[in-house]
């Protein structure tokens, strides 16, 4: 305890004398009159979903920036018409396109109509992330396909792919499924959990490519955790037996008189566990791609190339740790939601 | 609100540093008492150290949070 609460002064002291390196920091910034590099900007729109690929900006002999990008299709259902055109012709948010009775713009990259009883359209477009999902789809089918077909054809040791995907599903199968589940219903819930592990793993070591294909930050996109987590959700309660239902509502063991308290709390207890679940994979993937565009953004905001060396070496470490979190994130998605399967489905012995 | 959000972040990774310290500091007295279940503990350390990051990392998007608004 003691060496907590000396850890814990400690790292206060640290904080208090960061915390005026920060207030100095600011003022000089202040008195620069040069156009400044906005960091936080940066990362949060390389971070964020967009309508086109953002490869890099360069400014011309006029001193004009032109953005230079890879358009991605736009499907947007207005008033019960579709409209589908090229995000290019947004012109990088500075223009306005025509499509029929339609007028669009791009507001603060969500695509807006210029005038019509709804503001913000029905959305279907490939998007940076809509795209990275897509892909990833078709290597996990391109792979499966490939490793299901190998095993097709003879009953030998797997050869090639195979050899290599057979321990990852094994692993699965031996070290997430069964142990958590049950040997009994183990295999019933199997295909769910190797598509949602092999799914957040391909999409988690794309979003760490940091050119075209990859680079989307779709796993560390809320909307996609909270798809996987509802799904989790639902096949955790609809597959909840008896005894699931019975330890919520009626707790063995437990004083009538508590129920006020332990229903609600349970009840809590159901949504709580796939929102944790969702907001883990979300924020490590986040955080990752947060981690390593700051450390990229210290060049731009020392104005210097010699801090390259120090911020190339604490990318390279930072993405090193990455391929370890995509895995573990993947992991660990799979191992909870097997977890909370396995305490939906479990058989307990009545004496 | 943003020095705020940063000093908010930094106490979350106080929490997270303890906690991670203490599963990493036990797994190494635990392996270096039972060298033969080291990839067991291992695979239970590594666990814990998701478990606890992921509050951390609530707290981190909190911040993020206040800092962006």
């Amino acid at each position: 305890m003691k060496t907590v609460l000396k850890s814990i002064t400690l790292a206060v002291a640290f904080l208090l004398t960061n915390v005026n390196l920060l207030a100095s920091e600011t003022e000089g910034k202040h008195q620069g009159n040069e156009e400044k590099f906005d960091a936080v900007e940066v990362i949060m729109h390389h971070i964020s979903d967009a309508h086109e690929f953002h490869i890099l900006d360069y400014t011309d002999d006029h001193g004009v920036e032109h953005p230079v990008a890879i358009p991605l299709p736009v499907i947007l259902f207005t008033d019960g018409s579709l409209d589908v055109f090229m995000s290019s012709e947004f012109n990088h948010g500075h223009d306005t396109v025509n499509i029929g009775n339609h007028a669009y713009f791009l507001d603060h990259g969500h695509i807006a109509e210029v005038s019509g009883s709804n503001l913000h359209p029905i959305d279907f477009s490939i998007t940076k992330n809509v795209f990275s999902m897509l892909l990833s789809v078709f290597l996990l089918v391109l792979i499966f396909v490939t490793v299901g077909r190998s095993y097709r054809k003879g009953s030998g040791a797997p050869t090639g792919l195979a050899s290599f995907m057979e321990p990852l599903v094994l692993f699965v199968r031996d070290d997430i499924a069964v142990p958590n589940i049950g040997e009994k219903q183990a295999n019933k819930f199997l295909p769910y959990l190797l598509t949602v592990f092999f799914f957040i793993l391909m999409n988690n070591l794309l979003g760490l490519i940091p050119f075209f294909p990859g680079s989307a930050n779709l796993t560390g996109n809320i909307s996609f955790t909270i798809t996987l987590a509802f799904i989790t959700f639902l096949i955790t309660n609809l597959n909840g037996n008896k005894d699931y239902w019975k330890h919520i509502f009626a707790t063995p063991g437990v004083p009538l008189w508590l129920a006020p308290i332990m229903i609600p709390v349970e009840l809590m207890g159901i949504f709580a566990k796939p929102i944790a679940l969702l907001i883990r994979l979300f924020a490590n993937i986040t955080a990752g791609h947060i981690i390593i565009l700051s450390l990229i953004s210290l060049i731009f905001i020392f104005k210097t190339v010699m801090i390259a060396p120090v911020s190339v070496g604490f990318v390279l470490f930072m993405d090193v740790l990455e391929l370890l979190v995509a895995a573990l994130q993947a992991y660990i998605f799979t191992l909870l939601s097997a977890l909370f399967i396995g305490m939906a489905v479990a058989e307990h012995e009545h004496h | 609100m943003g020095p705020l959000a940063a000093i908010g972040a930094g106490l979350a990774v106080i929490g997270a540093g303890i906690g991670i310290g203490k599963i990493g500091g036990s797994a190494m007295e635990g392996i270096a008492r039972q060298p033969e279940a080291t990839s067991k503990i291992q695979t239970a350390m590594i666990i814990a150290a998701a478990l606890v990051e992921g509050v951390a990392l609530f707290a981190v998007v909190v911040s993020l949070l206040v800092a962006s608004n």
